[in-house]
């Protein structure tokens, strides 16, 4: 699962090039974590899929995840791989639910749907993605479902009886 | 050419595909422009089987949530059972014992049988050869016998379970994997006199849904349509997990990237399948199937009739479940569809905090578009059936 050889070699080399950007790193079960900083993703990322250390040509997931109460509240994972070194790493930013996270479409167009699952799942938006609306749910759904504060049985309505009373409409 | 496509040339039209076609694979909504017969672009509309298994996931316990994984790829429901229990395990930091790792090799590759062999038969019936579905069926059945046998089930197994599987790995189970090794390679033999040299067969195919390494990587393309389009990578074999590491086996490719590839590329991963199941039943070791953790593998229901710690643990096990340390892991395994992924991330409860699952069918998707943009309508159910869509998967 890990990176290559010597993991702690490698996230030196990172955090050398990238200084503030990175922000926490981490292995944990031998998989390699970085925290990093919003404004340097995109480069982190391009960097990551052309340096030949690391040629992570191939992106596995983007997953959003909700932390409320915390501030901020999302955090963005993102998986990646390399087929033609045999590694992973995971990066992960934090955004906080008023803020928007560049699109790394432009690096692996793979990452479209995962993005797409994201923003309709979690609201999350990311800037620059060429066709940013929901996959999963209905184009009018109101919320997003796998927020922490969306309930399990979703809202009451015509059509859902057994849904929660929405709070606001009272 | 050029000429004479100006002069057939009508409007663009829009054409819905599906949601409900028989091609479709169950419920995939395509929206196709088209120009006379060629395709101009693909817009692919998934989530009519959205069930939420992620936020269900959220709010059960940790061994409540085996069963919502047979509902993902329903097809070849072991591979997901694998996929989660094994990041489960990863995070509870165990090492689960000997012999259970050949039960649940065996089990992910007859899996993988399972779901390759209705990948071939919808695809024939989706172009018109009735027959090959009935004999893939035929072939399936002998592998569901085996789930019964197995687990009591056919279809949604809940076979492995967090520490484990459920239930032994008996002689009779050994005999019938025997038996399917000995018989399975003539009625794969038997496909590839009614397919492989057939003329229609290879004609609907060859060429048609071309993709190369290149986009597919950038695609996210995985499984045997990545390996179809000639990149080596197969997680069993690169990042190995259970016992792959000691099981000698290869991983086809195929060179053109089209549809006739990827269905070479699944006869060959089966017949692959019967060396990994066969040299795992001749080499698996006896011992226990469980790990030794009361907490994590229960006594069985018979044991809690005449003896009450056995009881206390059964009870505790089915009403608050286990806790698991605080942190996340990814682990992914080889489904017979491309990496099948599972994220958890764990605040030291009894219910994961978060599950995200990486589906190979939604990724797979992806490339529908660029695999059939400049073909003719009729290259789309071809392409698509050799992607194996299932959307149980895919939507989750």
């Amino acid at each position: 699962m890990a990176v290559e050889g010597n993991q702690s070699v490698s996230i030196k080399k990172l955090t050398e090039r990238f200084g503030d950007g990175i922000i926490d790193s981490s292995v944990y079960r031998d998989e390699v974590t970085l925290l990093v900083d919003k404004g340097a993703l995109v480069s982190i990322c391009d960097f990551l899929k052309t340096d030949p250390a690391f040629r992570m040509d191939y992106l596995v997931d983007v997953i959003g995840v909700d932390y409320m109460p915390a501030s901020p509240r999302f955090e963005v994972v993102y998986h990646l791989y390399s087929i033609s070194k045999r590694h992973r790493i995971r990066l992960k930013v934090k955004i906080d639910e008023s803020e928007s996270i560049p699109t790394v479409t432009g690096i692996w167009p793979a990452a479209d749907w995962p993005e797409r699952e994201a923003y309709d799942m979690y609201g999350i938006i990311f800037d620059g993605h060429p066709n940013l609306k929901r996959i999963y749910m209905a184009p009018d759904w109101e919320g997003f479902p796998l927020r922490k504060d969306y309930p399990l049985r979703g809202y009451k309505d015509k059509y859902n009886p057994f849904g929660e009373e929405k709070e606001e409409l009272l | 050419m050029a000429e004479r496509e100006d002069l057939v040339a009508t409007k663009t039209i829009k054409l819905h595909f599906g949601p409900q076609h028989p091609s479709a694979h169950g419920l995939l909504h395509l929206i196709v422009e088209l120009q006379g017969e060629k395709i101009l672009n693909v817009e692919t509309d998934i989530g009519y089987l959205h069930r939420g298994t992620e936020k269900l996931g959220e709010n059960l316990l940790y061994h409540q949530f085996v069963p919502y994984t047979d509902r993902l790829d329903y097809l070849c429901a072991m591979s997901n059972n694998l996929a989660y229990v094994m990041a489960v395990e990863k995070l509870l930091d165990i090492e689960i014992p000997e012999r259970t790792k050949y039960i649940r090799v065996i089990a992910a590759e007859l899996s993988r049988i399972a779901g390759h062999l209705l990948c071939v038969g919808a695809w024939g019936m989706d172009l018109g050869a009735m027959s090959i579905l009935l004999y893939a069926f035929r072939e399936r059945e002998l592998v569901l016998d085996v789930f019964e046998m197995l687990c009591g089930a056919r279809m949604t197994l809940s076979y492995m379970s967090v520490g484990g599987v459920r239930y032994d790995f008996t002689e009779d189970c050994k005999e019938a994997c025997l038996n399917l090794v000995k018989i399975m390679p003539e009625r794969f033999d038997e496909y590839e006199k009614i397919l492989t040299g057939n003329r229609v067969w290879l004609k609907r195919n060859k060429g048609v849904g071309v993709i190369s390494a290149k986009d597919a990587i950038a695609l996210g393309l995985g499984g045997p349509a990545l390996r179809a389009s000639g990149v080596r990578w197969d997680i069993r074999k690169h990042e190995p997990y259970l016992i792959y590491d000691r099981l000698d086996f290869i991983v086809p490719t195929g060179t053109n990237g089209d549809c006739f590839d990827r269905y070479a590329v699944r006869i060959e991963e089966m017949r692959q399948a019967l060396r990994i199941i066969e040299q795992a039943v001749k080499e698996m070791p006896d011992g226990p199937f469980n790990v030794d953790d009361p907490q994590l593998a229960p006594p069985p229901h018979d044991a809690t009739y005449d003896n009450m710690e056995n009881l206390i643990h059964h009870f505790k096990y089915v009403s608050h479940g286990f806790k698991v340390p605080k942190g996340e892991v990814y682990v992914s395994v080889e489904s017979p569809k491309g990496e099948l992924g599972v994220y958890i991330v764990s605040d030291g409860s009894e219910k994961p905090y978060r599950i995200k699952l990486r589906m190979p069918t939604f990724m797979n998707l992806q490339s529908v578009n660029k695999m059939s943009k400049g073909g003719y309508l009729a290259d789309i159910i071809a392409t698509l059936s050799s992607l194996d869509p299932v959307f149980g998967e895919c939507d989750k």
